[in-house]
């Protein structure tokens, strides 16, 4: 008998070192450990043996059982990791130079241009406004100081309309009814003015690649009491260090304005050069930024808010060069072209 | 307009100061100064006067002629010179050997066979004047050998002031009251201007001068004879020349010269032919020819000087050619005016033509000018021309006078306007300065505005603001945040809609935003086919193209579509722009915010790209608002419309736009194999539609239970309808899972997902309530495919 399980043991060991799949693992499983598998054969021949002789015996049998059952268990994990490798080894080496088809949409610069302009002052605690296209006589000229000869009213700069409206030939148009909209809770609450304005603006000219009759500015104001030409100043100088993401020099030049008073053209150190000169500041280390100025007290009367108690200031920012600068776009017409060739390559910009 | 520092010189002493710090200064406190300053003079050097001592005509030249020059160097000198005004005797400017003029530095050449050591300059060449008719003709007794730059102003430095910085400025279109900011800026004092003692005339006779139109707000005029000089002195027409302008005779140089002096336009007419000055306006447009010669169209608003009944001279504009001062005059009458400054701007418009007298008046003249150009002119008529009398009395008609201005402020107000501590004497000081009479007693400041800053510049106390901050210094501010309070911030509905709609489109659909043109592009729009509709026109559009205001924006975009074809088989552009869609009872515009989207696409069917189109804008309603749309079958109004497949979009029963297919006309002229399809949503809709908050639903821990049904229809708005109608909490959704679709008929299957929160439902339960639909649907004719 035990001869017989020494050949039986063996003779596993052969066959399982020729095994090379799970399907033929488990019929191996089934010939010696199965119901009526070999080792269970075994089993039969213990009924001639003594008691004694009986119970050693089984014991054999047991052992024989389970170490037949071990070395199947280790075979299969054997042949499963055998597997993963040949998965693995299979897998073939992807070409990641093959170039990926960027299908993506895009924003208008002035969007992107604007947005972060709007974030700056939104962080800043400013309203954004938006306003009509189509204004008034009074939204865009009387309410503003603009009085009737003055010479922006010409026909020439401004797009009127037969209906005696016109197309607004600045963002200031709004300002009246930002002052009007938002006077209450500056009276009633001491909640101060903040507001920006971006919007589209049309000047009745003749267009090249510096010249568009369609552009967009944004403009901005603050209402409260005791604001000063100094706030002006720091906020001026916070907002576009913002934009530029340098610290930015601004000066301050007299400009007239008839909404302003004093009234100022702001310049900025140069962005190139920061103020050394370069060809592109002219050699004069500043570049003409945009106008500001303390509002007008008429421009604050015509509001409804009192200039003997409250003071403001407002400034303009030409978004359409702002954008032009940044992305170093040459023709300004490329803006309201339409043509994807130019605008599909302003994906976000965040 | 060009600055002379010598000019300015003449009236604030600036020694011992840097003059390029100083200009840097004025562009930041007064006015802005043109990048490039120059240095006049600075490339010439060692130009002597020198004589002709001899001249002999060339033998071979016809031109040249071979001259002896005493340089004053105790020698002759031989220069060949090909100047036509040769004589002996004749000074001139010399350039010696070694002498520089620009780039070039004289040394001795041979010219045509003879030896030439230097050169005789003209005018020209010297940078003074652009007469390069002959060598310089120099009339003045002064020593041979002297350098010309001793005898002649020509070193300088000139700057240019941007005029359109001067606009509300009308005191500083002169050199006298550029110096008197140079006098505040430096703080030197501004030395008064001398000027003939005009009473000294008073007992001769009157000009006879009268204003017959309130357009003339003052007229000051003086008759003189005798005059013997023809050409300028050297300075002024250097000074001339330096500015911009060119010496044409003594005459018209110092009425030029004045100008540019104290900022008074002025004429001088032959008193032949101006002997009753009549300052009016003609009932009838006339005919007119200026000195230049220039017949012009005069309307009936445009204010004349006239002799009597006939006109000379287009007020503030520009003389007449008849009355102009010609070889044998004279007698002259010199005019001084002031006139409204808003009917001249309009009559420089209407007539097309700007001069520089004309750019003065725009921008408001003081009217207490004009007598004092008149007793400056005499001054300087009587320095240069010892010959002249004058012959009437000034004769003055001041028929306009403005408010004298007088301005209270105390100082808590400049405190709370800077923001920052100026102290009173300094504002006293400043002001002073600048001409204004000012006192300050207890913080309480009393401002008197000179005549020269108040016919509009200086009219309220915010004006004087800038007068004390400008010449402060802005640079010198100390610069503070605001102390204002904080408040929390909201943004409008529509603003928070429009950004995200565009980060939809952008991320999720990658579609291109563009802009476009308000007005509609009528060229473009019939090349597609398209009508040019819109409610109202631009009165005076500079381009008949751009007269009407659209009404949409996809006529615009189906443009763009065009211009874009061939950037890629298949793309998406949209826009969130304006149009003008009608005109309301108060006559004022309809004016509307949009999102305008096409898609075109040479790769996907009509119906495909649709369905795309629509999903887009069910998502994007969705993603707004939590809210579903419905399509509703709307009427095409335009001719790019396809009649078939136009639908209304709309969500709470408001109708938010149209979703449509290119017409196949417009289509074809795009692109002959290309879908196109648009969609225009109107924002302030999309804006009023409430955002539907998320009620949370407690998923049922029982397995839900789907039922698959499949209906022989043409269209899903029954079953869907069926399905609401069935009013069953248990159903949670339901999906369409196939359309199918022969010859003879077609079916839409949909799956119906059933749960319960409390327990596991049974078939039985199901059914029942898919029983209702089926027997709704049944009753509506529609059955269960067999």
């Amino acid at each position: 008998m035990k001869e017989q399980m020494e050949k039986l043991k063996i003779q596993l060991d052969e066959e399982l070192s020729l095994v090379n799949n799970l399907q033929e693992l488990d019929a191996i499983r089934v010939k010696y450990l199965g119901k009526k598998g070999l080792i269970t054969d075994l089993l039969k021949g213990m009924k001639d043996l003594s008691n004694d002789e009986r119970k050693a015996f089984g014991a054999l049998v047991n052992e024989l059982k389970q170490s037949t059952a071990d070395k199947i268990a280790q075979k299969t994990q054997e042949l499963k990791e055998a597997e993963i490798r040949k998965e693995i080894e299979s897998m073939p080496q992807f070409d990641v130079s093959i170039p990926t088809k960027l299908d993506r949409g895009s924003y208008h610069p002035i969007t992107l241009v604007q947005r972060e302009c709007e974030r700056i002052f939104k962080s800043m605690g400013f309203t954004v406004e938006d306003y009509s296209e189509v204004v008034t006589d009074y939204e865009c000229f009387e309410s503003v100081n603009i009085p009737k000869n003055h010479p922006a009213r010409d026909m020439q700069d401004t797009y009127y309309l037969e209906n005696g409206q016109l197309l607004k030939s600045q963002t200031s148009a709004a300002q009246n009814a930002i002052l009007k909209k938002y006077g209450d809770a500056l009276k009633n609450d001491g909640k101060p003015i903040k507001a920006i304005f971006p919007g589209r603006c049309f000047r009745n000219e003749a267009t090249d690649a510096c010249h568009e009759n369609t552009f967009f500015q944004m403009e901005g104001m603050m209402v409260d009491k005791d604001i000063s030409i100094s706030n002006l100043i720091y906020f001026m100088k916070t907002m576009l260090s913002e934009v530029f993401k340098k610290d930015i020099k601004v000066r301050l030049r007299p400009g007239f304005f008839p909404f302003v008073e004093p009234g100022f053209e702001l310049d900025i150190s140069c962005l190139i050069c920061s103020g050394e000169g370069c060809p592109s500041c002219k050699h004069s280390g500043w570049l003409e930024l945009c106008p500001c100025g303390m509002i007008h007290p008429q421009v604050l009367r015509e509001g409804g808010i009192d200039p003997e108690e409250y003071t403001g200031f407002a400034f303009g920012l030409g978004l359409t060069r702002l954008a032009m600068m940044k992305y170093g776009i040459k023709d300004i017409r490329d803006l309201n072209s339409g043509s994807l060739k130019a605008l599909a390559q302003f994906t976000d910009d965040e | 307009m060009f600055i002379s520092m010598n000019w300015i010189k003449d009236f604030v002493d600036l020694e011992g100061l840097d003059t390029l710090k100083l200009i840097q200064q004025f562009s930041l406190s007064t006015a802005e100064v043109e990048n490039e300053i120059f240095y006049k003079g600075s490339d010439i050097s060692g130009i002597v006067v020198a004589q002709i001592m001899s001249v002999e005509d060339h033998p071979e030249s016809k031109k040249l002629h071979l001259l002896k020059v005493d340089a004053g160097d105790g020698k002759l000198t031989d220069v060949v010179c090909g100047a036509p005004n040769v004589r002996v005797g004749m000074k001139t400017a010399f350039a010696k050997v070694g002498a520089k003029i620009g780039e070039i530095t004289i040394a001795p050449r041979p010219l045509a066979g003879f030896e030439s050591f230097g050169m005789c300059c003209s005018e020209n060449e010297l940078g003074i004047s652009d007469d390069n008719s002959g060598i310089m003709d120099i009339t003045e007794d002064v020593a041979n050998g002297t350098d010309i730059k001793e005898l002649y102003a020509i070193d300088d430095i000139v700057f240019e002031v941007d005029n359109k910085s001067l606009t509300n400025r009308p005191d500083l279109w002169s050199h006298y009251g550029i110096a008197r900011e140079f006098a505040a800026i430096s703080g030197r004092a501004l030395k008064p201007l001398e000027i003939d003692d005009l009473t000294q005339y008073n007992s001769l006779p009157l000009v006879d001068m009268k204003i017959e139109d309130p357009l003339c707000q003052r007229y000051s005029c003086l008759q003189f004879a005798n005059i013997s000089r023809n050409v300028s002195p050297v300075n002024m027409k250097i000074r001339l020349f330096y500015c911009g302008m060119r010496s044409i005779n003594f005459l018209a140089d110092m009425t030029n010269y004045l100008m540019l002096e104290v900022g008074q336009p002025m004429h001088a007419f032959d008193s032949r032919k101006v002997g009753k000055i009549r300052i009016k306006r003609f009932d009838a447009p006339l005919k007119f020819t200026t000195l230049d010669n220039v017949e012009r169209n005069i309307d009936e608003n445009t204010l004349m000087i006239c002799n009597d009944n006939t006109p000379v001279a287009i007020a503030g504009i520009m003389g007449g050619l008849d009355s102009e001062i010609v070889e044998d005059t004279t007698t002259l009458t010199l005019e001084s005016a002031t006139f409204d400054a808003a009917s001249i701007r309009k009559s420089t418009v209407r007539l097309a033509h700007r001069t520089d007298s004309s750019m003065r008046y725009e921008k408001s003249l003081d009217p207490e000018l004009t007598t004092l150009a008149i007793a400056r002119f005499v001054k300087l008529l009587k320095d240069y021309d010892s010959t002249v009398s004058i012959v009437s009395s000034l004769t003055d008609e001041y028929a306009f006078h403005y408010d004298n201005i007088t301005l209270n402020f105390d100082k808590a107000y400049v405190d709370k306007y800077t923001g920052i501590e100026i102290s009173n004497d300094t504002i006293i000081d400043t002001l002073t300065k600048l001409g204004f009479t000012a006192s300050v007693s207890d913080n309480n400041f009393t401002v008197d505005v000179p005549s020269w800053r108040a016919t509009k510049d200086v009219t309220m106390k915010a004006d004087i603001i800038e007068e004390i901050t400008r010449i402060y210094g802005y640079d010198n501010f100390d610069v503070n945040t605001a102390k204002s309070p904080l408040f929390p911030v909201n943004m409008e509905q529509e603003k928070t809609d429009e950004e995200r709609v565009k980060d939809m489109l952008v991320k999720r659909y990658n579609l291109h935003e563009v802009h476009s043109y308000v007005w509609n592009y009528y060229d473009e729009l019939k090349a597609l086919g398209i009508e040019s509709k819109g409610s109202i026109k631009l009165l005076n559009a500079s381009n008949p193209n751009i007269e009407t205001i659209r009404e949409s924006l996809i006529p615009t975009q189906l443009c763009q579509i065009k211009t874009n074809v061939g950037f890629a088989p298949e793309y998406g552009i949209f826009e969130i722009g304006r149009a003008v869609t009608g005109i309301d009872e108060n006559n004022l515009c309809i004016e509307k915010k949009f999102l305008g989207t096409t898609l075109y696409s040479k790769t996907k069917d009509v119906k495909a790209l649709y369905f795309e189109l629509k999903d887009m804008v069910e998502t994007l309603v969705d993603e707004l608002k939590h809210k579903a749309v419905t399509f509703k079958k709307a009427q095409a109004t335009s001719d790019f419309e396809h009649p078939i497949n136009y639908n209304a979009i709309l969500c709470d029963d408001k109708v938010l736009g149209y979703i449509g297919i290119a017409h196949p006309t417009v289509s074809k002229k795009i692109d002959k194999r290309a879908a196109i399809v648009f969609a225009q949503l109107d924002m302030s809709v999309l804006a009023s539609i409430k955002n539907a908050s998320i009620t949370y639903d407690e998923p049922s821990k029982f397995p839900t239970m789907d039922i698959d049904l499949s209906f022989v229809t043409d269209t899903f708005a029954p079953i869907k309808k069926a399905i609401e109608n069935a009013n069953s909490p248990l159903i949670k959704k339901y999906e369409v899972v196939d359309i199918y679709e022969d010859e003879n008929s077609k079916s839409i299957s949909v799956r119906i997902t059933f749960s319960h929160p409390q327990k596991t439902l049974t078939r039985e339960q199901v059914q029942e309530i898919a029983n209702s639909i089926i027997d709704e649907l049944k009753a509506n004719g529609i059955v269960l495919k067999g």
